[in-house]
């Protein structure tokens, strides 16, 4: 018998130790790998065929009223510089356009993913810490004051840029224009209108006060208190629109919820018909060959209209019933012996 | 760690250099005035308030620390800064605070050692008293007193000691790992102040002697007492780090202290030793610095373009604070790139590196299959940077003795006056092997015997008690020729001191067969005869050297009788026969024969008597020639040849030299693995080629065996290009160098040459000096390299270093050393690996090797599995992290093209943050530590599964350009496919989707996914911890995200959580999560596909065996057991004998034999490791084998 002191060093016998942890150790043979393929493969298909089929379903309707062209409607306000022209544009519907419908504004070219340009805001600001009103964070130079060094609210490129066209969009019957309501309300995340931005607290009851001592920014006409004259809640950082855009997009090419048609007779959509849209022009983007556009869209569960990943997923799909044919045909053909290893 | 060196190295540098010390004993007013260190030492590198400054001073010389201070700047210029400041900061706090850590506690260890140490006490000579002071109190030029078992203090003089004639013992251990005692003698100037305190205190001596340096064996100096000078060489010096035995007490004078001591000096030189892996990741990483310059350049001049085209017109929107200028934009754009994708350069990695080869390092720690119970010892990987490199090994270079064989000799068989012993036949007179259960020969009638000797043969005991005269003249023989010093603590228990192993066994069989050697004084050897006490008169010992080949004595029996018994090399015997004895010649030749063919090593053994006249002119001729001033070694041996002929042969003896357990096993394993193994022993010839036949190194059916022995360079090149002309004959002249890869650089790798069939190449140590020659190496590297086995017999501890060292140079090979003695350490430290055996006698090569453990036969578990393994993890590691890094930051990449080349970040910062550091570093890390593409068991079975390692298969560049090609798919699907899918597209109720922030939600989503997937799919062995990493990891990512961006993080941080609400809004969309298992399945399929494919065409060894083992579905069955072949040979064996000079000297000096033996303390303890204990008929060399210049 051993006493303890001469193994006193023998190592611990745990499976941990010794390396011999019970595993699962797969490998990729032919059993697991060509049905695979095949499985995953016809799976995409369904999916593939599924999503194909429903993005084909959505209706898309879009517009481009930049008014590049000498013959469009838009050119004369493209050309000027004046600030209040309107310009119409007519389309016609040959049959109803699904309801919900949405009414999208777009612009191209436009980088709203530059790095400066993102980074040119003052979260505290926007969550309505006044502090941050008579000294905006340095991130929104050169629009953290104006030229006589007074703060701007909200400061910053993204709010300074705000997307100030706007569209009133009537059905022609009969040769009478019939208005279609707008519904402008619930266009932004809920999370932004409710958390992330927030008005600063009433100064005698009127947010115009919470305001004193700031310029609006430069580019916009009206200051941030005073954005929607018709509705007194949709206005400050809570002004929907406003919400919309602050929420820069990714790419150069991007479209933005302008409003929701939901209400009235158009509940149900669009009825077939003769529309004209009257567009407030005052947005420039022609100085850097950018486009403007209306878009009206309904959405499915898969969302806006796609086709990407529909055929996408009907190529994967059919890529890999195509391979695991070769797989099955190589297998076949050169399965390696097992008794040379 | 290398702190101790540095530590050692600034204190050197700061003194002025010194020339000469000079001192005085008991003056310590005059020796401060030099500005000597006393002698505290101080390994430590810190104290509490450098520690904090100098351990970051430190960091930040690391490259990649450095680089990570420098992109800290970048990020601080408002103008370039892309990222916040926290992506850096995080990852190298967590980096520097890991280090830091590790750095305090190992220095913290190292104050308390030093604080141990210095605190020792010792007692000091201070005016004219001994007063007990602390070590780091110790001056130079104090006079100190040591005791018996003591540690020295410092380097000291020896002045005076309790011993006769001034002699002191020393262990040395700690200093050169030899266990074995040494003697030091004092001046009798300064033995005569014994230990008189008042003549001590007296004591003015002056000593000039060298500066401090590192040189163990050398000491020059010069002592004046009184007007007189004295000569001082290392005989006086006693050395810190020695320990004192079997002395009282002694004085010294201290030389040098602390730092200036020898020990100190020594310390700390070991080389930093790095892996191949290890420099291919620098070349790797410089290219990745090329590479990362190359894409931000391409994103500046992007840039640079952009402004011009786009920006320019774009600045109503933008804000421009200094106008808009190109070529400035785009030199911010530049750095402001190096801070985005500096991911590709891959700082964690090292982190990463250094804690996974930790990790393997404790598996082979913990292996219990490389734990020797019978010396207690586990392994241990000493070195924890290079375990990878064990799975790459092509070529090992062995010791023997003590490696390959256990250095233990036991005696076997004997031939006397032509009759064999020790066969063991059964009834039938069929030899049978010799096995535990064989009956073994009862020893009890003989009181002295030693319980652990065993014979197996019952005719030979017979023999000696029936009173045979030449088998009673054998033994008395073994009896009285030797060096060997007795040791007798209480009555009958014998311990016997040997410098030789062959010496010991011999001695010890006398010993059991009756004639036991008992005690010895400079005049006389005492012998137990058959229970009579026998006293001879000693006259002479004429002792071994390497040229004489043999030993005698020359002794006066009881009965008056001068007789000269000689026991040597057959060969060197056999010239000084009588002729008389022709007969017994002949039958004992091939009885010596039948012995070599068994590996067994033997003696001839002869007598003589003499005649007291023509001895008595012979002594004083030997007198005379032994105290010559010039040519004392020729002149003696001259005189020993006179006498040492017309000798009668006795027979001879035969001892085991015993292989270590599982040898010839192992070798085989290892060539089955494709490794060459190469034997450098300090042994003859004759004695290393029979080991290399009995651990099946060298085969009888090989095609043919090249011995190189020749005596001229011109020969020695002959023979090496003969023997590769035979092996190739096509093979040119010119050695086929590897084409260089750098123009006007010459390439030094020699290319493998084919061969067919097996070779062997046996060479000796004159042949081998030539051959390392410059101009002979590559023909001896050549040659040498297209054998299977070459055996290198007397080489020097610096050759084996330059052998090693030429295959270093000249092949793109992994070498690796193995050995367990102090000659073995300069090939341990320049081999990519040294591996010590431990648990025996002697540390040194322990201290200096990487890896040690008990036995050789570990060596296959070290390579075969846990080398292996940690090739494989490290290669799997590597390549993944690569992978998962440079697809991170190629999308980056991708994405600059569609921001204007803004250095615009795809993901939120926060993401960029934890990637590395949290979402991804678990599962790499399981991966790299318990992956394992097949079991040991099955590891053994196939050695072939060794060989991708040897060829760098799994990682080198053109790996690494692979992954480059698979991050850049991987990218582009990673950022296209999400671009694609989020094209003008929106949410379910029609609200915003392709916003950038759910944008970089999705796509960091879609990698994190894309690269855990992938990260499965390169795992082999699934253990409970893998799956709970990697879910782990992905659960930490929801949770983190949906915690990130939630309310409340918000509310108390609002600027650093703007995502505020974008998981919430973003995952619950089912295009989402339809993009990202798009992503995931076109990132993996088309690899899945190609491997599966590759598996078909081309399968690898690996993928056959792993798909035998899913067929076996059992374990492989344990390897057969196989006992090692009988090989009847008619090769002669060398004969084997101590290779050191013996005790000769000291024995008729009598210079340590004067007081009875009793009263002293034992000389020599007795060797207490458990290998003597626990083995049988053992007997343990206390010296290495030592080497003749």
């Amino acid at each position: 018998m051993k006493n303890e002191g001469e193994t006193a060093q023998r190592p611990d016998n745990t499976a941990f130790t010794q390396q011999r942890l019970p595993a699962w150790q797969p490998i990729l043979s032919a059993g697991i790998v060509i049905p695979g393929f095949l499985v995953i493969g016809l799976a995409f298909i369904g999916i593939g065929v599924g999503l194909f089929l429903t993005s084909q379903t959505i209706q898309v309707l879009e517009m481009d009223y930049t008014g590049v062209a000498t013959d469009s409607s838009c050119f004369r306000c493209s050309m000027t510089s004046s600030q209040n022209c309107t310009c119409e544009i007519t389309f016609s519907l040959d049959k109803l356009f699904t309801g919900p419908v949405f009414f999208y504004y777009g612009l191209s070219n436009y980088y709203q993913n530059f790095r400066k340009y993102g980074v040119s805001l003052d979260y505290y600001q926007l969550s309505g810490d006044t502090q941050y009103f008579t000294s905006p964070q340095s991130v929104c130079s050169p629009y953290s004051y104006d030229n006589q060094n007074r703060p701007i609210v909200p400061c910053g490129a993204i709010a300074n840029s705000m997307f100030n066209d706007t569209f009133e969009l009537y059905q022609i019957i009969n040769g009478t224009k019939n208005l279609v309501p707008l519904d402008g309300k619930g266009i932004a995340w809920w999370t932004d209108y409710n958390i992330k931005y927030r008005n600063p607290s009433f100064v005698n009851g009127s947010l115009a006060n919470a305001f004193a001592g700031t310029v609006k920014p430069i580019n916009w006409p009206k200051p941030a208190y005073d954005l929607d004259s018709t509705d007194p809640n949709n206005n400050g950082f809570l002004n929907q629109d406003f919400l919309v855009w602050m929420r820069r997009a990714a790419l150069p090419q991007f479209r933005k919820l302008y409003r929701r048609i939901t209400e009235g007779n158009y509940a149900a959509g669009l009825p077939a018909g003769n529309y004209s849209m009257t567009v407030h022009y005052n947005y420039p983007v022609l100085t850097f060959d950018g486009r403007k556009k209306v878009v009206f869209s309904n959405v499915s569960w898969m969302g806006g209209r796609n086709d990407f990943l529909g055929i996408a997923y009907l190529v994967v799909g059919s890529l890999c019933v195509v391979m695991s044919i070769i797989m099955l045909i190589v297998y076949a053909k050169f399965k390696f012996s097992d008794d040379d290893a | 760690m290398g702190s101790l060196l540095s530590a050692c190295g600034i204190n050197v540098k700061k003194k002025k250099v010194e020339e000469e010390r000079r001192l005085r004993a008991n003056d310590r007013e005059f020796n401060l005035s030099f500005k000597y260190a006393n002698n505290a030492i101080k390994t430590s590198k810190y104290n509490v308030f450098t520690f904090l400054p100098l351990n970051l001073f430190e960091q930040f010389q690391r490259l990649a620390n450095a680089y990570f201070v420098f992109l800290l700047i970048l990020q601080l210029i408002p103008q370039i800064s892309s990222l916040s400041w926290f992506t850096t900061v995080v990852p190298l706090l967590l980096v520097l605070s890991i280090t830091l850590a590790k750095d305090l506690s190992d220095d913290i260890t190292r104050h308390k050692n030093d604080k141990q140490v210095n605190n020792r006490k010792v007692e000091v000579l201070i005016d004219g008293e001994l007063k007990t002071e602390r070590w780091m109190n110790v001056q130079v030029g104090d006079i100190v007193k040591l005791e018996n078992n003591e540690f020295v203090t410092a380097d000291l003089l020896l002045l005076s000691s309790s011993e006769p004639l001034n002699l002191i013992y020393i262990e040395t251990a700690e200093l050169d790992g030899e266990t074995n005692l040494k003697v030091k003698q004092a001046l009798t100037l300064t033995g005569e102040l014994c230990n008189d305190i008042q003549r001590l205190a007296a004591f003015k001596g002056e000593v000039r002697c060298e500066p401090p340096n590192n040189r163990l064996d050398k000491f020059t100096g010069t002592l004046v007492v009184g007007g007189e000078t004295f000569a001082l060489d290392n005989e006086r010096i006693l050395l810190r780090g020695c320990t004192l035995r079997n002395t009282e007490w002694c004085f010294g004078l201290v030389l040098f202290g602390g730092p200036d001591t020898k020990l100190m000096q020594n310390s700390g030189k070991s080389i930093f030793k790095r892996t191949s892996i290890d420099h291919l990741m620098n070349v790797l990483v410089l290219f990745i610095f090329g590479f990362l310059a190359f894409m931000c350049t391409i994103l500046s001049i992007g840039n640079a373009i952009w402004e011009y085209q786009e920006g320019n017109s774009f600045i109503v929107f933008l804000p421009r604070a200094d106008g808009a200028n190109a070529s400035l934009s785009a030199f911010l754009t530049f750095w402001s790139y190096v801070i985005i994708l500096n991911t590709v350069v891959p700082i964690s990695l090292y982190v990463s590196v250094e804690i996974l080869r930790l990790g393997n390092s404790y598996f082979i720690d913990w292996d219990r299959k490389m734990y020797h119970v019978k010396s207690d010892t586990p392994a241990q990987a000493r070195t924890t940077t290079l375990n990878e490199e064990l799975g790459q090994i092509k070529y090992i270079f062995s010791d023997k003795t003590g490696t390959l064989t256990q250095n233990i000799m036991t005696f076997n068989r004997c031939s006397i006056n032509g009759k064999s012993y020790g066969e063991v036949v059964d009834f039938a007179g069929q030899r049978v092997e010799v096995t535990e259960k064989t009956e073994k020969v009862d020893f009890s009638w003989n009181l002295l015997a030693d319980p652990k000797f065993f014979f197996h043969d019952h005719k030979l005991v017979e023999a000696v008690k029936l009173g045979s005269p030449e088998v009673h003249a054998f033994f008395r023989l073994l009896a009285l020729c030797h060096t060997v010093m007795p040791e007798e603590k209480t009555q009958g228990d014998l311990f016997y001191q040997a410098q030789s192993p062959d010496e010991g066994a011999l001695v010890t069989a006398a010993r059991n067969f009756g004639f036991v050697f008992r005690a010895r004084t400079p005049e006389t050897i005492s012998v137990v005869e058959m229970g009579i006490e026998t006293t001879y008169e000693l006259l002479a010992v004429l002792d071994f050297n390497n040229v004489r080949k043999r030993m005698s004595v020359i002794v006066r029996n009881p009965e008056g009788k001068l007789m000269l018994y000689c026991k040597g090399a057959d060969t060197i015997i056999y010239e000084r026969l009588h002729p008389s004895c022709s007969k017994v010649m002949e039958v004992t030749t091939e009885h010596l024969n039948e012995y070599a063919g068994e590996g067994l090593r033997t003696l001839a053994l002869a007598y003589k008597d003499l005649d007291e006249d023509k001895f008595a002119e012979w002594r004083r001729r030997h007198h005379e020639a032994s105290i010559a001033l010039e040519d004392r070694e020729e002149k003696l041996d001259a005189i020993y040849e006179e006498i040492e002929k017309d000798l009668i042969l006795i027979g001879a003896s035969a001892v085991e030299d015993k292989l270590q357990d599982g040898v010839p096993q192992t070798i085989e394993q290892l060539a089955k693995a494709d490794i060459k193994i190469w034997v450098l022993t300090g042994d003859k010839q004759e004695t290393a080629e029979n080991i290399g036949y009995s651990c099946n190194m060298l085969r009888e059916e090989m095609t043919e065996i090249f011995i190189v022995a020749a005596n001229t360079a011109e020969e020695v090149r002959e023979e090496l290009v003969n023997a590769r002309k035979k092996m190739s004959p096509e093979s040119g002249d010119e050695p086929p160098m590897e084409k260089s890869r750098f123009l006007g650089k010459k390439s030094q790798v020699v290319e493998d040459e084919k061969v067919d069939g097996e070779y062997g190449l046996v060479i000796n140590g004159h042949s081998l000096a030539f051959a390392l020659q410059k101009d002979m190496q590559v023909e001896l590297l050549r040659t040498a390299c297209m054998c299977q086995t070459v055996i290198c017999c007397r080489v020097t501890p610096l050759q084996k270093a330059q052998v090693v060292e030429l295959v270093k140079k000249h092949k793109k090979a992994v070498t690796l050393a193995i050995g367990d003695g102090a000659n073995d350490v300069s090939m341990i430290k320049t081999a990519h690996i040294g591996v010590g055996i431990s648990g025996q006698e002697g540390m040194q090569a322990v201290l200096s090797s990487d890896f040690s453990f008990a036995q050789f036969r570990y060596l296959q578990r070290l390579l075969l599995v846990h080398g292996r393994w940690s090739y494989l993890r490290m290669c799997t590691f590597l390549r993944y992290f690569f992978y998962k890094n440079f697809t991170f930051t190629f999308v980056h990449f991708w994405y600059a093209f569609f921001c204007g080349f803004s250095a615009q970040t795809v993901y939120d910062e926060w993401y960029i943050t934890l990637y590395n550091l949290v979402y991804t570093a678990l599962p790499v890390l399981g991966i790299s530590l318990f992956d394992q593409d097949v079991n040991d068991r099955w590891s053994f079975q196939y050695p072939q599964l060794y060989a991708p390692g040897q060829m760098n298969q799994y990682f080198s560049k053109m790996a690494f350009a692979k992954i480059l090609l698979h991050s850049c798919y991987s990218s582009l699907i990673l950022f296209f496919v999400p671009w694609a899918a989020m094209w003008d597209t929106v949410r379910d109720d029609g609200k915003d989707i392709a916003d950038y922030q759910s944008f970089a939600l999705l796509a960091q989503t879609c990698l994190l996914i894309a690269v855990s997937v992938q990260l499965g799919l390169d795992t082999y062995y699934w253990t409970a911890v893998n799956h709970f990493f990697l879910w782990g990891s992905l659960s930490v990512y929801f949770a983190v995200t949906f915690t990130m961006y939630s309310n409340g993080m918000y509310l108390i941080f609002t600027s650093s959580f703007p995502f505020i609400g974008t998981a919430r809004n973003s995952l619950n969309q089912p295009n989402v999560w339809l993009t990202i298992f798009l992503t995931t399945i076109l990132c993996v399929l088309p690899v899945v596909a190609k491997r599966f494919l590759f598996i078909q065409f081309k399968p690898t060894i690996n993928d056959k065996v792993r798909h035998k083992v899913k067929q076996a579905k059992a374990e492989p069955p344990p390897p057969p057991q196989r006992f090692p072949r009988r090989r009847i040979s008619t090769r002669r064996s060398g004969y084997a004998f101590s290779h050191a000079r013996g005790y000769g000297d000291l024995v008729t000096s009598g210079r340590f034999l004067r007081i009875p033996v009793k009263s002293r303390p034992a000389l020599f303890s007795k060797n207490e490791s458990p290998v003597a204990d626990s083995t049988p008929q053992t007997y343990i060399s206390i010296f290495e084998e030592t080497q003749n210049p």
